[in-house]
């Protein structure tokens, strides 16, 4: 139970550290300064969950601790969802990517503040909380484009298509999740991009085939080794730097 | 012993921390402060104008065998810059009064809330020109958020996310101020 515990606890941060280091490096380059400092809080936001649980993961194996986590593991031994690894790409596929995400951190982290396991009941609390404004500012976003101008729909719509295959991959099986009882929230997942790509004049696109991937068992695009790279370089350049 | 959790429980109540906290400032520069004043006089990194008790993120003080203190804080959200700060603030005040042995604990559960914003910490946030967060999160749909400046209730929410982790920005439509508000959770 305890190595299923910090696998499950590891993969959910770990997808909740690349997200955070994604949306970072977008900092100073939104279109609007409002909008920066909207990524910003969602990229801190996003990174103290990953703090928490990959701490909280580190405590459960015995070894190493966030930092060892973070800036010590290579690409294969990421368990992020590749969904979060994507590139930025255009801010229509930044808001979709979030979108996609946080429907699926928000009844993620509901489910799991009433886990048996107190320690991650608390961190999904709080991360909870954090986790509906962000999905209300992406949703927004997403109506605000897809119901916009002519050219602001068909690139949302082009975020949605092309990220689709990828958000399948939140409900594959995971039999480390199976195994703790935790099963992902599907439903509420449907529902919810439902009822904004609905709102936002988009169509939800037809069922695709989900790639060749899977994050969870450490089978990524080439897109995470390059992130990692710059997300490591200074602590991998001087070993135990602090500020 | 006492746990940090039936400590908190039984000490703070949401308000009785809180409620330390005048006394607590106007006793900080005397000899012979509590361990519960001297942490309850530290103030916010961010919003400086209010303590960490006054904010609800100070939950419990407890002076433990041998001279040793807890210090069980629960942070606002779970990225804010703060803490690190606020941990090591709360080393050096107890220092400061004579606590050199201080363990400083984060406790999630329950979420922070700004329920917890005691009645001093929600006038010295307005005094500052930040709005402070309804006293209650159940009225969230139905209150007026009045312009720290002038005290319009015209006023408009430009971003929900602001300068802080905790704030969102707002804007007076009377006096055109802009101004960072609290938000409820």
């Amino acid at each position: 139970m305890s190595a299923d515990l910090a696998a499950y606890v590891l993969g959910i941060g770990d997808d909740a550290l690349v997200a955070a280091q994604r949306l970072g490096e977008l900092y100073a380059s939104s279109p609007e300064m409002e909008e920066d400092v909207a990524l910003a809080n969602i990229a801190l936001d996003q990174l103290g969950a990953a703090r928490l649980l990959l701490e909280y993961a580190a405590e459960l194996t015995g070894d190493g601790d966030e930092d060892t986590l973070a800036f010590l593991r290579g690409p294969d031994g990421f368990r992020n969802h590749t969904l979060v690894e994507l590139p930025n790409g255009d801010f229509a596929v930044t808001i979709a990517k979030l979108l996609f995400l946080a429907a699926w951190q928000r009844p993620l982290y509901a489910r799991l503040a009433a886990f048996p396991d107190e320690r991650l009941a608390g961190i999904a609390a709080t991360a909870g909380l954090e986790s509906a404004y962000h999905l209300d500012h992406a949703a927004q976003w997403t109506i605000r484009l897809g119901d916009g101008t002519a050219e602001s729909h068909r690139r949302m719509q082009d975020a949605i298509d092309t990220l689709w295959p990828y958000a399948r991959e939140l409900f594959t099986l995971d039999p480390v999740a199976e195994r703790i009882g935790v099963t992902p929230p599907r439903a509420e997942w449907d529902e919810m991009i439902g009822a904004t790509l609905a709102e936002a004049t988009l169509h939800v696109p037809a069922p695709a085939d989900v790639p060749d991937l899977d994050g969870r068992a450490g089978r990524h695009t080439p897109h995470l080794g390059p992130l990692l790279d710059e997300m490591q370089s200074l602590h991998r350049a001087h070993p135990g730097a602090r500020w | 012993m006492v746990t940090a959790g039936s400590a908190a429980t039984a000490r703070t109540g949401g308000t009785a921390v809180a409620a330390d906290s005048e006394s607590a400032a106007a006793a900080a520069h005397t000899d012979g402060l509590t361990a519960l004043a001297a942490a309850s006089a530290v103030v916010d990194p961010e919003l400086p104008f209010v303590t960490i008790a006054e904010l609800g993120i100070l939950r419990a003080v407890d002076e433990l065998d041998g001279g040793r203190v807890a210090v069980t804080i629960t942070p606002t959200y779970t990225g804010c810059p703060a803490v690190s700060v606020i941990r090591e603030d709360v080393r050096v005040a107890l220092a400061d009064a004579g606590f050199p042995d201080v363990e400083v604990r984060t406790r999630l559960s329950p979420p922070w809330s700004t329920e917890w914003i005691s009645e001093d910490g929600r006038r010295k946030l307005a005094d500052a020109g930040v709005a402070p967060p309804a006293p209650t999160r159940t009225t969230l749909l139905t209150i007026t958020v009045r312009c720290p400046q002038c005290g319009s209730p015209d006023t408009e929410e430009l971003s929900r996310f602001g300068s802080t982790a905790c704030t969102a920005l707002w804007r007076c439509r009377a006096c055109t101020e802009p101004f960072p508000r609290v938000k409820e959770r």
